[in-house]
């Protein structure tokens, strides 16, 4: 902040002060020409106003008041580019990228400035790292087996994941995968879900309703129902095999699917987005591409760890 | 001697001017020196215009009134930023015109949940919230799914928003109204919402 806005600043800020301390004397005097505590020598409807002074609790209030004013305005910053003699900041100002802020933080920190924010991050940063840490160092198939660390991840599972895949993890329909079915679109291992986490997924399910046509898709759908195990109509779901090897090349021959792909399988009867005819034919028509948002920078690996240790608790 | 008090007393212009410079003290101290600092009117490094289709999702944003249970702004505590991510700072509103930080949190902050949703996810949730989040009191939008944006001012919008600073070009202008025609309301909204808080880098 310039030189000009510090005195414009100070000047109004330490003016009004002074201000309110001659405004107060001012006031204090008695320039009515009337004898304190008598009439003022008019009135309305039988109302009178007597000349009183302000109480005194009042003015001492506004003593007081100034006083601190002054002393608040010395300490803390408020006078355009003076900071204080505390040095007292809520957090750092005029970020400009997230690595600035961070360094900036980290300086804070390291040098132990009055910085609230950067106190708050240090104590939190000295209280939990050393627990997720230790959780770190543990391979996930163990860690599901230690209570607490499995209720840590329930919580920042219902902080961060509950919107999509629900408060109770079992998923939602429209593509909101269920988590306790041991049913897993890109592998169910520790390091898989890990991975999911940190990365985040893209599914990429193209639509097939130019390539195939609306005879052919209601084929492919029959027969894909039929992987399944439902009744279909055994014409439509031969013709329709003939036309999965398109559809082979992710889900496989044997429409098992392919984890390297998140492909899902087509035989297990779980379907991410409905298993009615309809549901089935509008994914084969304009294709299916579910988002899983990546959380690596949101949560950081450490607490991602911890959350996939919890979605692995969910079904082994 | 004349009481002076009755001067002001019985002088209600007076009074009023009285009162306006009196009050004035705190708006030249407090709020016209933020004017002219470069803190508070140097974009973010990442900061960029909205695109025309974001510009008309937050105007349906204005409309639908998201701002009044919604807040944009996320206060340097660490039980905000381990939620909602960095603390919002002012490099990322210099063009913002009105800002939407709101002050009211019946929902979540919304400052930064630009990619933390996918965009599926945001047009279940706005035809439905119930249909992702069965605990959640959001009213649905689902009409936002039906009308569709013709793009009429959009352009207008854009060339006022770049006459208060917004950096458009003129071929951004000139292409708003092709970008954004025939697009859903839902879009839009959708569009503006995956921007919220990722210029911050």
């Amino acid at each position: 902040m310039s030189m000009f806005w510090t005195i414009w600043i100070s000047v109004i800020s330490l003016g009004t002060i002074i201000g309110c301390y001659f405004l107060l004397r001012w006031t204090l005097a008695n320039k009515t020409g009337v004898k304190e505590g008598d009439e003022m020598g008019h009135e309305f409807d039988g109302i009178v106003e007597l000349n009183n002074q302000v109480p005194r609790w009042w003015t001492i209030l506004f003593w007081i008041t100034m006083v601190w004013g002054f002393a608040y305005l010395l300490a803390y910053p408020g006078l355009g580019a003076y900071k204080g003699f505390l040095g007292w900041e809520s957090s750092n100002q005029g970020i400009l990228s997230l690595a600035e802020s961070e360094e900036e933080l980290r300086k804070d920190i390291e040098e132990g400035a009055w910085n609230e924010y950067a106190l708050e991050v240090k104590l939190a940063e000295e209280k939990f790292d050393p627990i997720f840490e230790a959780y770190a160092k543990i391979p996930i198939e163990e860690l599901a087996k230690d209570d607490e660390a499995v209720q840590v991840g329930k919580r920042l599972f219902l902080q961060n994941c509950a919107q999509c895949h629900g408060s109770d993890a079992r998923g939602q329909r429209g593509g909101f995968p269920n988590l306790t079915d041991n049913d897993w679109l890109y592998g169910g291992t520790g390091e898989k879900i890990k991975e999911t986490l940190i990365n985040g997924r893209q599914g990429l399910m193209p639509g097939w309703l130019d390539s195939f046509g609306e005879q052919g898709i209601s084929e492919v759908v029959a027969y894909a129902l039929s992987l399944s195990g439902r009744d279909v109509d055994a014409n439509l779901a031969s013709a329709g095999k003939a036309r999965f090897a398109a559809c082979a090349a992710c889900h496989g021959v044997d429409g098992k699917g392919n984890q390297a792909l998140g492909a899902p399988n087509l035989t297990d009867n779980i379907w991410l987005y409905g298993g009615t005819e309809r549901a089935v034919t509008e994914t084969l028509n304009y294709g299916r591409n579910g988002v899983m948002p990546a959380f690596k920078d949101t949560l950081g690996e450490d607490k991602i760890h911890v959350v996939a240790t919890y979605v692995y608790s969910l079904s082994n | 001697m004349k009481n002076p008090h009755e001067l002001i007393e019985k002088n209600v212009g007076l009074l009023t001017i009285l009162i306006l410079v009196a009050i004035s003290f705190g708006a030249l101290a407090q709020i016209l020196p933020l004017m002219f600092q470069q803190q508070t009117l140097e974009p973010v490094k990442g900061l960029r215009p909205y695109t025309a289709l974001e510009m008309e999702g937050r105007d349906i944003y204005i409309r639908e009134g998201c701002v009044g249970c919604h807040s944009q702004m996320i206060r340097p505590f660490r039980a905000e930023t381990e939620r909602y991510g960095h603390y919002s700072v002012a490099g990322e509103s210099v063009w913002e015109r009105p800002f939407l930080w709101g002050s009211k949190r019946t929902g979540p902050d919304l400052a930064r949940v630009g990619g933390r949703y996918s965009d599926e996810w945001h047009r279940v949730h706005l035809i439905n919230p119930r249909h992702v989040v069965p605990e959640s009191n959001m009213p649905g939008y689902p009409w936002l799914a039906e009308n569709k944006l013709t793009g009429k001012d959009i352009a207008k919008k854009m060339s006022v928003h770049r006459s208060l600073g917004m950096p458009y070009t003129d071929e951004d202008i000139e292409g708003a109204k092709a970008a954004v025609k025939g697009k859903t309301e839902m879009e839009a909204l959708i569009a503006y919402l995956q921007s919220l808080g990722t210029h911050l880098k």
